[in-house]
């Protein structure tokens, strides 16, 4: 998931502009906050960083080819789809002229929507015909929010989004992305707006070499929402409410891991909120929900012991929750480490492990 | 292997093996998800089966496009729920009437390999990952005799059926512990529009009816988890359950 860049501290970390194609040479940086310590690693470590009885949690939620260009009325426009809504219909994010080489916070507003305005999605051109999308809601936070309905639906409206959409764009990135630059090695339902890329770098080999040093594997599908969107109330709102499925597995597999005194270990932010949204009422409970949940410094997990993530600066909304993993002081002296270390920041960048007892 | 409620993506789901696979399954209580490249014969499998009262999805790509894999995977999980198991059943001969290599354009080989044994390694990979998360799934690749037997003018079909075998093979090696198993299935000469094309003068008489053929291929499905992972089964020889399964790997 594309991190919140709510100001524009810590610039000075690098950004890694293309998938690199070693991803287990890519660098892992771990913070022991029991230790108050860090030390440079490679992702090929994180096996060893990891003991006999923890508990690796990732999501599988595959990306959505959630991007779709078109008009509207006969301006351009861009649809970022969020997730599916209530009766057939999507919500979705809305931007105008230009294309994903501009910053988000750059490109012009779209036209002001109402509900009964048409979207029409022809492009690319010649793959016939026209996707099209009725606005039948236009959220509170900001017109750029609105519920779509799409002409079609079922097997159509998911080979027409196969068809016309691709991955959410950034613009720091080289060239156009691909479904299978942001697809994960485990990815299953399409359900994140943008990549769970915390779990990007993980290869089948490290994930077995962990198996096999008596770590365990477990998956939640968290459906990831948007990054930054460019319109400051919007963003202010991020993360919007987003949908997560627990499968009975990994409820027995946490239960399993903190008994026999070990840690659970969430790749990723997303991980985090569902495991932590599910376990709201108390104990982790197993199914489909949905979160809500902020989580910040003042947060105290019930369920997550430690996290894999990436190199988040201060100012991003995940900077905050990593401050319910280790204190704020701390991820300040990391962050100046990886800026002096050249680590590098964003989707396709380097990653750090924050979990007590890991140096 | 129990297929009431299992998602099924099958490759080359319009017609013959395929089509009569994705009915047979669905009859037994599948999700099916039928992938090919030809939309009016999908549409009238599709809606053959859901007026059956299965459930059955439809997706047009070309397994031999890496454009169309990801597209695959995602719209069949999206539609039919996680893959618990995938059938490579789509290939090509290439251009028929079929040709001695001497005569075969290096271009023709090439989309023969890329359909036949680089499709289904692409869509494996983009599948079995999310299997071995879960802890289990199974992959069924479709061959035939001319991955064994050397036939003048099958050159790339043989080759492909040849090497995707063997891919199984490995595939099982590798994916050994992680509940997701490998089968290879040789379903034998059948009366489809597949052999019309490449034996116009065969006998339909002497030809298997996919209907039949597919009863076993859903049986050897559901008796996945006896038989050892990477083996190569000759259809017409397998007995089910009571002796043990003849697995001939």
């Amino acid at each position: 998931m594309g991190a919140r860049r709510v100001r524009a501290e810590g610039g000075r970390v690098k950004t890694a502009a293309w998938p690199r194609d070693e991803t287990e040479a890519e660098r892992l940086l771990v913070v022991d906050p029991a230790r108050g310590a860090l030390a440079d690693f490679a992702i090929r470590d994180l096996p060893g960083r990891l003991r006999r009885g923890d508990l690796l949690v990732v999501n599988d939620a595959a990306t959505l080819p959630g991007s779709l260009e078109g008009r509207v009325a006969g301006s351009p426009i861009e649809v970022r789809l969020v997730g599916p809504a209530e009766q057939g219909t999507w919500t979705a994010a809305l931007f105008g002229a230009g294309n994903w080489r501009w910053r988000t916070e750059d490109r012009p507003a779209p036209p002001v929507l109402v509900p009964g305005s048409t979207l029409v999605f022809d492009r690319p051109a010649g793959a016939a015909p026209p996707l099209r999308a009725e606005v039948v809601g236009v959220s509170e936070v900001s017109p750029r929010l609105v519920r779509l309905r799409f002409d079609r639906d079922g097997d159509a409206l998911w080979s027409a989004l196969y068809r016309r959409g691709r991955p959410v764009q950034y613009s720091y990135v080289r060239a156009p992305l691909a479904l299978w630059h942001v697809q994960t090695a485990y990815a299953s339902r399409p359900w994140a707006a943008e990549p769970p890329s915390a779990g990007r770098p993980l290869t089948w080999r490290v994930l077995g070499e962990a198996r096999r040093r008596g770590v365990a594997l477990a998956a939640v599908t968290h459906a990831a929402g948007l990054s930054s969107v460019g319109d400051p109330r919007l963003d202010a709102a991020l993360p919007l409410p987003e949908v997560f499925d627990i499968p009975a597995a990994t409820v027995t597999a946490v239960q399993r891991a903190h008994a026999a005194g070990g840690r659970v270990v969430a790749v990723g932010t997303t991980v985090v909120r569902a495991l932590e949204g599910a376990a709201e009422g108390g104990a982790l409970r197993a199914g489909e929900g949905r979160t809500t949940l902020r989580i910040d410094g003042r947060f105290r997990p019930r369920v997550v012991d430690g996290i894999l993530t990436g190199v988040h600066p201060p100012g991003e909304s995940h900077f905050e929750l990593l401050q319910a993993f280790a204190p704020e002081a701390l991820l300040r002296r990391a962050l100046a480490h990886a800026e002096r270390e050249g680590y590098l920041a964003h989707e396709f960048g380097d990653s750090s492990l924050i979990l007590p007892r890991s140096l | 292997m129990e297929i009431r409620g299992r998602s099924v993506l099958i490759t080359g789901g319009s017609r013959g093996l395929g089509a009569a696979l994705g009915r047979t399954l669905a009859r037994q209580g599948a999700r099916v998800m039928l992938v090919a490249r030809g939309g009016e014969e999908l549409t009238r499998v599709v809606d053959e089966i859901r007026a059956q009262g299965g459930e059955a999805h439809g997706f047009l790509a070309d397994v031999g496009s890496k454009d169309d894999i990801h597209r695959i995977a995602g719209a069949a999980a999206a539609l039919a729920g996680p893959i618990d198991v995938l059938v490579h059943n789509a290939s090509t001969l290439g251009p028929t009437p079929l040709r001695l290599l001497l005569d075969t354009e290096c271009e023709d080989f090439g989309r023969v390999l890329d359909v036949n044994l680089v499709g289904p390694f692409r869509l494996t990979r983009a599948v079995a990952g999310g299997m071995a998360l879960r802890g289990g799934g199974l992959v069924v690749n479709v061959t035939s005799d001319a991955s064994v037997n050397a036939y003048p003018t099958w050159g790339a079909y043989g080759v492909s059926k040849a090497a995707l075998d063997h891919l199984a093979r490995i595939w099982a090696a590798e994916l050994e512990g992680t509940g997701v198993r490998m089968l290879t299935v040789d379903p034998g000469e059948m009366r489809t529009a597949m052999h019309a094309e490449a034996m116009p003068d065969a006998d339909p008489a002497t030809l298997a009816d996919p209907a039949e053929v597919v009863e076993r291929v859903a049986a050897i499905i559901g008796a996945a988890e006896d038989i050892p992972s990477g083996s190569r089964i000759e259809v017409s020889r397998w007995a089910p359950a009571a002796s043990g399964p003849r697995a001939v790997a």
